[in-house]
């Protein structure tokens, strides 16, 4: 089961919401749709139920054109982030309800809902009415009527975000246990970078209604293609400097200088914007030619593990991403290292030139 | 400015209770001392949001006390307690400007013209909303009506502490960044006693000097981000903070400290005579994935796990191991390689929790030192 | 919205236009027809044009009604509408008298119109009826027969009596659509409660109001049994309005013709008016 769409494009009162998209999902694939609110992932995945036709482009499920197909023809089903459940049917029947249009007997049906209940950890609820559960739950009797169907296309559309964090991680880690033996088509929508990486997957990047990149998770978030791309795929976002690359050396702002990598040595000498992760600065020298850079502490922002520290000098501002819990006061000076063969080099119009090359055996 | 004193306090929502099950907060006694910047974090329905409306005066508590620098508030209504709040979803007056929004609560306690408007471009620019002053205030994007019930609550001189109730819920995640350290800013320039009610970690951490962790109606952890990460008192602590949360795993005593399965962990002495010389049967084992050492090699003293899964989340990966029928996740930085074939994990002592009754066990207590860097 | 198509559905509709061709449209185009003709009785009928069209719009007697109709709508939306909305804000919001109070205030909806009229009819005669006895008591003459004013009185008293609760009852259920949050907050704020009502009610209760004044309006610019019952139009022809001067021309003297035309014109009236109203209520949102 493949799912293809050829220049897709949808306007709705004169507003363009998708503009020439262009995608091939594969059969048992985890396809997961990253970009920000507006960005056009709901109307894409409407568009691939068949709630709405799109005003131009095509699409084909297994190479038939099911551009003006209802979406009660084709093979679909779907998760909301508002869990979604008949409040006036019992677990059980909420589970039931989308087999019991299709004729199936109705031992067939008690096995495929005791079945796809147990998968969810909801077996012990099967009897009570979805407004006596919680959140959690609620969602998870959602998930289960969008499985029992083992429909060829399954769409979750930000599925997770009314949860608590650590239920949603909880869900995720399910979620992908679920989906490995399948060969249904999953398509996951959701804003944040690293709810993508820890689904794993195919990841596609929307922007603007157009899509930026679509690939393999890993070489999509090591190797954008646009600095919109590395800005979408980044927690937190990807720092940005301009600078100008002369004969031998990369200058910012005519006060940073440093010397240019090898790899480099062949870019036009000219302004290019230098991006550089956040988690790739640190507090101390971790090669011999670790840009050192003086700068202030503008804010420490802690996470459970994790430390985001906002630094800033005269022309610039960077954030890095920390290991452990620091404290840091405002205005206090640091030395953060940058390690020059790490950057990101993007030409002015947002194209990227080099991507800094990882340690590839290790994805 | 206020000292907030809960005392003996507990509420049920219900007329008769009886056992604990009926009240949505069991009994605390809690201080939040003057001007510091607090937040109050767990699961949904662990009873926080009952909590906050008691402190704001919005819901009386069926028993105990609230103390505002010593003094008993219980009666006193809101709109009396120098308190302000913020909301899950903005509030704001669709029908007024933004600048008459923030004069509102000026406006109506009769304060004089004149310094209603200094106050509010004053508030106005701390929260960067001096451009739109002027706007209606429903044409806003939610993170500006947000602000905007922020301001409502910072333009009145005589507030002494500002609750919110996870006031991030509509927020757009890029945009969360901005709006916590705008909030962070505040304190410290308003030095106001400020209580954060939130389900995330993330958000606690960053705004909170403290943290209160709530679980089944009651404070179960008080201390800074620090604290509740290296030395959390409780499991339920150990498990909500830190992402993934800590290895828990059920163990028995044995000769030299505990095991599960076939598998024997040595406690050092002093707290291995303190385990036994607890009766429960309820124990446990924790470790934070942070901080379980990987070795490229068999090693004295390591256990041998096979790899399950590597989840791959950018700047570091979680590999879930199994540990003789265990399930144990160790994180590890991006660059660190993983061995191929068997993985050997080991407990460092330090960092090795046990569990009794949920609650933590020490032997004796190490103080931590703010200046060092956590070394992993 | 470009849904998938599914003709299946217009099959479902196909009852539905049958049922409204028969009891609307052939009627209205009787009507219309009637109003391009002089009609002298079942046989003889001649095609006059637009004569009546202009006949009506030039009559005086019609003219009349319809300034007595217009001070009339606008008399009981005056009163109406902001007593409706004070008698929301007093009813509880919740608990059993909550309900007790929703169907007190729902009784007066569902009396019969011309029992209504009955009602008042009797109620407020001097001799036997409460009010008007009470009323000439306390020493001020009343005497809805012979006075016109009193008549004018009476109607517009008994249509507030009417329908206020109509009005109450739609912004009731706006008022309990207002999240209990906007109410926490303004109580922080310490806004009084005119500042809650000016700021966080009557916003509100916008959508609510424009289909309570639209109803009105609309019901009380066709309105005809109450009036016809309680006064009969009088004294004299103080009290009659736009329907009643229709009824008298169409049924009572046989004018079909110029009733026809007359009834077009009505029909065209009220819509103007609603559609200026809505228009103007619409703009008003979108300037914001």
């Amino acid at each position: 089961m493949s799912l293809v769409l050829k220049n897709v494009s949808h306007e709705v009162g004169g507003q363009k919401y998708l503009d020439n998209v262009n995608l091939t999902l594969e059969s048992g694939s985890f396809n997961v749709l990253l970009g920000r609110t507006l960005a056009g992932k709901t109307t894409l995945m409407r568009l691939m139920a068949g709630l709405e036709k799109p005003t131009s482009g095509q699409i084909f499920m297994n190479g038939h054109d099911v551009t003006g197909v209802a979406v009660q023809k084709r093979n679909v089903s779907m998760v909301y982030q508002q869990f979604i459940n008949y409040p006036n049917l019992t677990v059980r029947e909420n589970i039931a309800s989308p087999l019991r249009l299709s004729k199936v007997s109705e031992n067939e049906i008690n096995k495929r809902v005791n079945e796809t209940a147990d998968m969810l950890q909801i077996s012990q609820y099967l009897d009570r009415l979805p407004l006596e559960l919680s959140g959690g739950q609620q969602q998870r009797t959602s998930m289960a009527r969008a499985l029992v169907k083992d429909a060829s296309l399954i769409l979750f559309d930000e599925p997770l975000v009314n949860l608590d964090y650590k239920l949603r991680e909880e869900l995720r880690s399910e979620l992908r246990v679920l989906f490995a033996e399948r060969k249904s088509i999953a398509v996951y929508a959701t804003t944040e970078a690293n709810e993508a990486m820890a689904l794993g997957g195919i990841t596609t990047l929307i922007h603007e209604g157009k899509i930026l990149q679509s690939g393999v998770v890993n070489q999509v978030y090591r190797g954008p293609k646009n600095i919109e791309a590395a800005k979408l795929f980044c927690e937190p976002p990807i720092n940005l400097i301009e600078g100008q690359i002369t004969l031998d050396e990369v200058s910012f702002f005519d006060s940073v200088h440093f010397p240019l990598d090898e790899k480099l040595k062949d870019l036009p000498k000219r302004k290019f914007i230098f991006g550089v992760k956040p988690s790739h600065i640190s507090l101390v020298p971790k090669n011999d030619d670790d840009l050192e850079l003086p700068m202030k502490v503008e804010l420490a922002e802690i996470s459970g593990s994790e430390t985001y520290l906002h630094v800033y000098n005269e022309q610039f501002s960077l954030i890095l991403q920390l290991s452990g819990v620091l404290n840091y006061a405002i205005e206090t000076p640091v030395n953060v290292y940058l390690p020059i063969h790490k950057l990101f080099v993007f030409d002015l119009d947002g194209l990227t030139i080099k991507v800094p090359t990882f340690d590839m055996e290790n994805l | 400015m206020a000292e907030i004193h809960l005392k003996s306090l507990a509420h049920s929502y219900l007329k008769n209770p009886n056992g604990d099950s009926d009240y949505a907060i069991r009994e605390m006694d809690h201080v939040w001392e003057d001007g510091g910047a607090y937040a109050l974090l767990g699961p949904s329905g662990c009873g926080k949001s009952t909590l906050l409306n008691i402190i704001s005066g919005l819901l009386e508590p069926s028993e105990g006390q609230v103390l505002f620098d010593g003094i008993e508030v219980n009666h006193i209504p809101p709109e009396d307690r120098n308190i302000a709040q913020v909301f899950q979803f903005p509030v704001i007056y669709d029908s007024m400007t933004v600048y008459d929004n923030l004069a509102f609560p000026l406006r109506n306690m009769k304060v004089p013209e004149v310094r209603v408007t200094s106050r509010v471009n004053e508030i106005a620019e701390a929260l960067e909303l001096t451009d739109v002053l002027k706007k209606k205030a429903s044409n806003l994007s939610p993170d500006e009506k947000q602000k905007i019930s922020m301001g409502r609550g910072l333009v009145r001189s005589d507030v002494s502490a500002i609750l919110f109730d996870e006031p991030l819920t509509v927020i757009d995640p890029h945009l969360k960044w901005k709006l916590r350290r705008k909030l962070k800013q505040i304190h410290e320039q308003f030095d106001i006693t400020m209580i954060y009610v939130t389900h995330d970690q993330l958000e606690a951490s960053t705004f909170a000097e403290k943290i209160a962790v709530m679980y089944g109606g009651q404070i179960v952890q008080f201390g800074t981000p620090r604290e509740l990460f290296e030395r959390p008192n409780h499991a339920f602590v150990g498990y909500f903070i830190g992402s993934p949360g800590m290895n828990l795993v059920d163990v028995k005593r044995s000769d030299t400290g505990v095991r599960f399965n076939t598998t024997d962990v040595p406690l050092e002495p002093s707290l291995k005579s303190l385990l036994d010389s607890l009766t429960s049967s309820n124990v446990k084992l924790g470790i934070r994935p942070e901080f379980i050492h990987v070795w490229e090699k068999k090693t004295e003293g390591a256990f041998e796990c096979s790899l399950d899964y590597v989840e791959d989340l950018g700047t570091y990966k979680i590999l879930t191991l199994n540990l003789d029928e265990e399930i144990i996740k160790v994180r590890l930085d991006e660059d660190r390689a993983i061995p191929n074939g068997k993985i050997y994990i080991s407990f460092p002592e330090q960092w090795l929790k046990i569990y009794v009754d949920e609650y933590l066990i020490e032997a004796d207590v190490t103080p931590l030192n703010d200046s060092s860097e956590v070394k992993l | 919205m470009n849904k998938t198509a599914n003709n299946r559905a217009w099959f479902l509709v196909l009852p539905v236009f049958i049922l409204v061709a028969f009891s609307a449209i052939i009627p209205i185009m009787t009507v219309v027809n009637y109003s391009v003709q002089d009609i002298f009785d079942q046989n003889t009928a001649y095609f006059v044009g637009a004569e009546w069209y202009r006949e009506m719009l030039r009559s005086p007697r019609l003219l009349d009604s319809l300034i007595r109709q217009f001070g009339f709508s606008f008399s009981i939306l005056a009163i109406e509408v902001p007593l409706g909305i004070a008698i929301a804000l007093m009813m509880p919001s919740k608990g059993r008298m909550a309900a007790v109070w929703l169907i007190i205030v729902a009784i007066p909806l569902l009396i019969p119109w011309n029992v209504v009229g009955t009602i008042w009819q009797v109620f407020s005669r001097e001799d036997i009826g409460l009010f008007g006895w009470a009323v000439n008591a306390v020493g001020i003459e009343y005497n809805y027969a012979s006075s016109p004013f009193a008549a004018w009185f009476t109607v517009v008293l008994m249509d507030v009596w009417h329908w206020t609760s109509l009005i109450a009852l739609l912004c009731y259920s706006g008022l309990r659509a207002i999240p209990e949050a906007f109410y926490q907050a303004a109580r922080i704020d310490r806004a009084s409660s005119w500042a809650v009502f000016r700021h966080i009610q009557l916003p509100r209760l916008k959508s609510v109001l424009v289909i309570g004044v639209l109803l009105r309006f609309m019901d009380s610019f066709m309105i005809y049994t109450e009036p016809f019952v309680l006064t009969g139009g009088g004294p004299g022809n103080s009290t009659t309005f736009l329907s009643q001067e229709l009824t008298k021309m169409a049924v009572g003297q046989f004018d079909l013709g110029p009733a026809a035309a007359f009834s077009l014109i009505y029909y065209l009236i009220v819509l103007l008016v609603c559609y200026v109203f809505f228009t103007a209520i619409s703009q008003l949102d979108k300037v914001k």
